[in-house]
Order: structure tokens, then C-alpha cells, then sequence
């Protein structure tokens, strides 16, 4: 059984999209948008047929085709359609359309407008490849295709210093974590022979130690390429300057589709994971630990550090991508802790509500000539109500608050963590806490209270194209949580051979405190106390009261922690000192010894030479009278 | 008493040719190096002969001939060739004849 064929235009739709716009449309702004615009819709109004049509068993179903094949190594470019890629291509074809729909608002006007849209295309296909991958190879070359593009529209401000250093920089970070992709895949295919991955994740069920020593390792030189993605500490710092591209990216892009991507890989993935322990011997000091489990205390480190460093940020936008990271910190560690079903499950909550949240954003910063700053904001109430409202709808889901969206699926990680690691679960309840106390200071001060800057006063509320898009994405934030999705994608995570269940019983509101009460008890108790922690401390303030209590904490989390400034100091350093000393072998070893090495060798035997040569007639004849006692010396001694 | 034999002739030789030589590699004057270079062809002619007597044999006489008559002849040439110099250049020391050095 296969996919119908059709399924393949979900995937080049957005390609045709970008090449008709490049080759032809750039001089025709709205014509390129309507393109980009209606590719898009395509997409997801087929993914939706597609879902409809066929529901996928907990096997799947691929579309495939033989690319290439050399001397044994075979490659494929399929199209595979189970769970996972379904619920991950509606959660991107949905999100995408809405905000493809909103660019058209926000970026009218501006001179680049075609090739925007040309590269958000590029984008969407780019992502949905991934998505539908069947093999590590093509989802290694859609991953790069994804970064190129997040590069292109990062730096689509390229004019602007700071938009092009961060694209640059996003570019280069994530190029560090898809070289411990690579590396992982190799071991991976040098081992098996394969890279197509159910034939993988059956052939790794049968010979669970098929990757010998190297299994752990390869599966944390994946997750390599995931942390580049998905922002994991330390390649954290490149996703906050993302943000110095245009709104509808940073909500497309850094908040909803790529940077899941990690997250999605690292669940197509599951089954290396699964593998038991095993370490080479270089590496014996990791011993008793599983790549699993580095996984989870790297996401809930990330989750932890970048929550604190939202907490003092006064960028909109930036505690937007702190609060990004965070969350991305979360289901990486819900991967970890062996629930990928829960963090799938956050992942599509999250597209939702933090596409809302940077879609609002986007909105308030438009209607403030480009302000950016919180505590310039306030008082919105009144004069943007759609953007208010729909903002608090996405603030409350990512603070957990039931029934919206957020809490379930937060609970489901909290839930897989309380199974997994007692201490990880303490760490992603205070990390709860703290995520709804910084989006409750975020909401508190930029919404409420009174206008503190001219352009607040007189903000009025953004144009239809803007707001309906906000309405729509308002809409799953609210519901996403009711559709058992968690339940659906546990069955993609099954064992290949494994007897599925029947399908998932009906949805109860109330399922959290049945099945892990502890979980979503300690949840809601956290999201509570920050919230009215928040509101304590930032109800009608004009100043941010913090710094004056924490002091230096909060100087340190204001500035991020110094991340940046210490891997300037390491990584600049390190850079110097080795460009200082290739210089050093290339001006005295290459350039000294070889170079002038050779042309000073035989200059200095002309100029010895030179010497014989003096002009004088009576050197000469000493010389040949030199030579002539010389022999004669020799004949007579001999 | 002593009897002179075909060493002792060598050994004047010898050292006629020794001067000869150290007068063309140190003296400066054009004129004198040319009389050193007649002093080592006197000191050949000498040896030539003292062979030719002691050896019963009149080819080393012969050859003699030969030289004593090419040195008229160079230095008939030379000596035209240095006066002109000396005309030129108001000077017969080889280190102010240099024009040719490189």
C-alpha cells in the first residue's frame, strides 16, 4: 500500500512557488505573494485531503523513488506519510498559511517584498521535506536547505549590521551541530548499510547491537544536529539574534516550524535512542549514562537557562525567543526522558500558540512604528483589541492555564518526566513557574496599564490581513489539547512490531489528574504562582523592580548569562591564536624555509661563486697556481 | 769539491719560476708583472736546457729556440700594448684597468 500520489505536490507545490517567483514574478510584488500565498494554502488544504483519506495505520505508508545508486549505496527521495509527518505537515501547512496570509499585511511596502516571499516558499519546502523524509540522506539535505533559508530570511534586512552579523551567526551554529549530523549518520550507515529508516529501526530491533560501541555516540552526534536546530545549550545563542529578521519569520520560523525541526528529528529518531547504553572506550567515563539521558539534562538545562534570561529581557520579541528556547528545552526533554509521544504533543501546541504570540507581537510593533521595547508599550486594551485578546489566549496557553491548549500538552511532558527523572521533573515544574511569570511581566507591561510612550497612546488596531490570521492561529491554541493527539502519536513510537491498539477513547478534560495527578497538580500550582508572583510585582509598575532586588543575578540574567561575551573570548581567541599560528608556519616555515629556503640557497651560492669571479687577472693566476701546487701536492703524496 | 748536476739546475729553476710567479700575483706595475712573466719563461728555457745537456739530447736546445723566439715576439707586442695604456689612462697599474669588470 502507498500514499496517493498526489501527496508529492504537498511537497513541491512550495517549490514551484519559489522557482515561478525568482525566475519571473520579482518584478510583480502582489502576483509573487498571491503565488507564494496560494502554494502554501495548496499545501495544507491537500494535507488535509490526504489526512482525511487516508489514515495511516501505525506502520505508514511511503511514496518512493530510487535517486541514486552507487557501487552498493543505494539512495531514495520518498515521501512518507504515518502520524508523525501527518499531524508535523498540518501543524506546518497550517501555521505556514496563516502567517504567509499576515506577511502580505506586514511587509507591504517594502522594497524586497517578492523575494520574501520567494524565500519563505523556499522555506516551506524546505521544512516539509524534512518532514516527509524517509531516509537520513534527504533529510540531511532539507535540513541544510533549511538553514540556508533561515539564513536568507534572517539577514532579509541584509542592509541592517545587526541582521546580517545574525544570520551569519545562525548560519555558522547550526553548521557546527549538522557536522555532528553527519558524523552520527555515517557511523550509523557505515555499520548497518542502510539509511531509510524503518528499514533501519527493524533491522535495529532484531540486532539491537548492530551499532556496537558506537551506539550511543552516534545517537548523541545526531542529537548534535538537533541542538543546532532546535537551539539547544551551548549552541543556544544564534536563535535570540534570529530575531532580527522580519516578525513573520522569527513566528514561522524561530518559534513554530525549523527550530521544532530538532525536536521532530529526534523523534523520527526515537528508535537509536531505545538502543542500550554503549560506550567506546574513550568515552568510558560516560558510563551508566545513556545518550537518553544526556539528552534530557540538556533540555532541561536550556529549558531552565533560557527562562531565566527571559525573565529581565525588555524586547518583545526577545523574550518571545527566550521563552522559544525554553519550551524547545522542554520537549528535547521530554525526548530524553522516553516521552517523544508528550513532546510531539508540546511541539504542535506550541507551533500554535507561539506563532500567535509572534503573529500578536508583530502587531503591536507595527502599529508602534517599530517599537520594541515593553516598557514603551502599555495600554493596549482599548485600541487593539484583536491583537489583545488573541495575545492573552497565546500568553495563557504557554503559561499552562486549563483547558487552553498548553496545559495539556505541558502536562503530558511533566507527566513523562515524573516517570522518568524525579529531579528533571522538579526542574521543568520550576521552569513552569517561570515561564508563566515572565510572560505574565511580558503581558502585564506591554498590554496593561497606561500608554508610556507617544506611539502607545496612538496605536490603533493592525489591518484585517493581520488580525484574522491572528484569530485563526487563536483558534487551535485554545483547542489543540482536545484531540488526544498525544495518544495518536504514541502509536507511531510502538515498536515496528508491536500489535497497534484500537484507536484512542474519547477525550477527557479531566484525563491529567487521572492518570499523573502529582504531574498536573504540580503544574498548575507552578503556573499559579507565577502568574500572581507577576502580577504582584508588575501590576501598574512603570519600572522593571527586579534588578533592585536581585542585584547582580539579575544584571547576569539581563545580559544573558555572558554566553556571547565568553564564546567571543574562547571562540575569538581560539581563532586568533590559530590564524596566529598558521601565519607564523606559513611566513617561517613555507614562506622562510621553503620559499625563500630555495631561492636563498642558491643565491648565496652565486654570491660565493661571484667571489671567483674578481676581474683581476693576477687573482686568476694566483688561483691557477693554487690549483697547480694543489695537484702537484697530490700526485706527490699519494 | 762538489759536482753540479742536473739538480741543482732544477732547483735554480724552481725557483726562478717561483719568483716569476709571486711577481706576476703581487706586483701591481703592468711592467713589472711582464718582466716576472719573462723571468718564468727564462726559468722553462733553463730547465729545458739543463735536461737537454744532462739527456744527450738536442730536442730541449731546440725548443728553447722556439721560446726565447715567441717571448721577443709577445713582448714586442705586449710593450706597444702598454704604452698605449699608459697613453690612455696616464697609468700602468692593473688595479686602475678595470673598465671591463663587470
Amino acid at each position: 500500500m502507498t500514499a496517493p500520489a498526489y501527496a508529492w505536490l504537498i511537497l513541491f507545490l512550495p517549490l514551484f512557488s519559489a522557482v515561478a517567483i525568482t525566475l519571473g514574478a520579482r518584478r510583480s510584488p502582489q502576483l509573487s505573494a498571491l503565488i507564494s500565498i496560494g502554494a502554501v494554502a495548496g499545501s495544507f488544504l491537500l494535507t488535509v485531503a490526504l489526512a482525511l483519506s487516508a489514515p495511516p495505520g501505525s506502520q505508514g505508508v511511503e511514496l518512493s523513488v530510487r535517486w541514486m545508486e552507487v557501487a552498493g549505496f543505494q539512495a531514495d527521495f520518498g515521501f512518507r506519510v504515518d502520524t508523525l509527518s501527518l499531524l508535523m505537515l498540518l501543524v506546518v501547512t497550517g501555521v505556514g498559511t496563516a502567517i504567509h496570509a499576515y506577511s502580505f499585511g506586514y511587509m507591504s511596502g517594502d522594497p524586497g517584498f517578492a523575494r520574501f516571499f520567494g524565500s519563505l516558499s523556499l522555506f516551506m519546502f524546505s521544512m516539509l521535506g524534512i518532514v516527509v523524509s524517509t531516509n537520513f540522506l534527504q533529510m540531511f539535505i532539507f535540513w541544510e536547505l533549511v538553514g540556508v533559508s533561515s539564513y536568507l530570511l534572517i539577514g532579509f534586512w541584509h542592509e541592517k549590521p545587526a541582521a546580517a552579523d545574525a544570520c551569519k551567526k545562525a548560519f555558522l551554529t547550526n553548521r557546527l551541530g549538522d557536522f555532528g549530523f553527519i558524523l552520527g549518520i555515517l557511523i550509523v550507515w557505515s555499520a548497518t548499510g542502510t539509511l531509510h529508516f524503518t528499514e533501519l529501526a527493524k533491522h535495529l530491533e532484531t540486532h539491537p547491537a548492530a551499532l556496537g560501541s558506537l551506539a550511543s555516540l552516534a545517537a548523541l552526534l545526531v542529537f548534535c544536529g538537533a541542538m543546532g536546530k532546535s537551539a539547544q545549550f551551548p549552541l543556544h545563542v544564534w536563535l535570540p539574534d534570529a530575531m532580527e529578521g522580519p516578525t513573520p519569520v522569527s513566528a514561522l520560523i524561530h518559534a513554530a516550524t525549523m527550530v521544532a525541526a530538532g525536536v521532530f528529528m529526534l523523534c523520527r529518531m526515537f528508535f537509536l535512542f531505545q538502543l542500550p547504553a554503549s560506550w567506546p572506550e574513550a568515552l568510558a567515563f560516560l558510563h551508566g549514562w545513556s545518550a537518553a539521558d544526556i539528552v534530557a539534562w540538556i533540555g532541561g538545562f536550556t529549558a531552565l537557562l533560557a527562562a531565566l534570561m527571559a525573565m529581565q529581557q525588555d524586547d518583545i520579541k526577545r523574550i518571545l525567543a527566550y521563552s522559544t528556547l525554553s519550551q524547545l528545552g522542554y520537549m528535547v526533554m521530554g525526548v530524553g526522558v522516553g516521552g517523544p509521544a508528550a513532546a510531539m504533543f508540546h511541539l504542535s501546541t506550541h507551533a500554535f500558540f507561539k506563532a500567535l504570540l509572534f503573529l500578536g507581537a508583530g502587531s503591536v510593533i507595527h502599529a508602534l512604528h517599530h517599537e520594541q521595547d515593553i516598557w514603551k508599550m502599555g495600554g493596549l486594551r482599548r485600541s487593539m483589541p484583536v491583537t489583545f485578546w488573541t495575545f492573552l489566549i497565546g500568553t495563557a496557553a504557554l503559561c499552562g492555564v486549563p483547558p487552553l491548549s498548553g496545559f495539556y500538552s505541558k502536562d503530558a511532558v511533566l507527566a513523562a518526566a515524573s516517570h522518568g527523572n524525579p529531579v528533571l521533573f522538579a526542574l521543568a515544574v520550576t521552569v513552569a513557574g517561570m515561564t508563566a511569570f515572565y510572560m505574565s511581566r511580558l503581558f502585564l507591561v506591554a498590554f496593561l496599564g497606561s500608554p508610556r510612550s507617544d506611539h502607545a497612546s496612538h496605536a490603533h488596531e493592525s489591518p484585517p490581513v493581520m488580525s484574522y490570521p491572528l484569530l485563526l492561529l487563536a483558534v487551535p491554541s485554545v483547542i489543540a489539547g482536545f484531540f488526544g493527539l498525544e495518544e495518536r502519536f504514541t502509536l507511531q513510537f510502538l515498536p515496528p512490531s508491536a500489535v497497534p491498539h484500537g484507536p484512542g477513547h474519547g477525550f477527557d478534560p479531566f484525563a491529567p489528574f487521572g492518570h499523573a495527578p502529582a504531574a498536573a497538580m504540580f503544574g498548575l500550582g507552578a503556573t499559579l504562582f507565577g502568574v500572581s508572583f507577576a502580577a504582584a510585582l508588575y501590576g501598574g509598575a512603570s519600572r522593571d523592580p527586579l534588578p533592585a532586588k536581585l542585584g547582580a543575578l539579575a544584571r547576569a540574567m539581563r545580559a544573558r548569562f555572558y554566553f556571547d561575551e565568553l564564546y567571543e573570548k574562547i571562540g575569538v581567541r581560539l581563532h586568533d591564536a590559530l590564524a596566529a599560528l598558521a601565519g607564523w608556519i606559513d611566513r617561517w616555515i613555507i614562506a622562510g624555509l621553503g620559499v625563500k629556503g630555495a631561492h636563498g640557497t642558491v643565491d648565496l651560492a652565486g654570491r660565493a661563486l661571484r667571489l671567483f669571479q674578481t676581474g683581476s687577472l693576477q687573482t686568476y693566476a694566483f688561483f691557477v697556481v693554487a690549483g697547480l701546487v694543489l695537484m702537484l701536492l697530490m700526485t706527490l703524496v699519494s | 769539491m762538489m759536482k753540479v748536476g742536473l739538480e741543482h739546475y732544477l732547483v735554480v729553476s724552481g725557483l726562478l719560476f717561483c719568483l716569476g710567479v709571486l711577481g706576476v700575483i703581487l706586483r701591481r706595475n703592468l711592467l713589472v708583472l711582464y718582466m716576472s712573466l719573462e723571468l718564468m719563461l727564462n726559468a722553462a728555457n733553463l730547465a729545458l736546457v739543463a735536461f737537454s745537456r744532462f739527456n744527450d739530447h738536442l730536442n730541449g736546445q731546440v725548443m728553447v729556440f722556439f721560446i726565447i723566439t715567441v717571448a721577443a715576439a709577445e713582448v714586442a707586442v705586449g710593450l706597444a700594448l702598454i704604452v698605449a695604456l699608459y697613453r690612455k689612462r696616464q697609468s700602468a697599474h692593473v688595479e686602475d684597468l678595470a673598465s671591463l669588470k663587470l
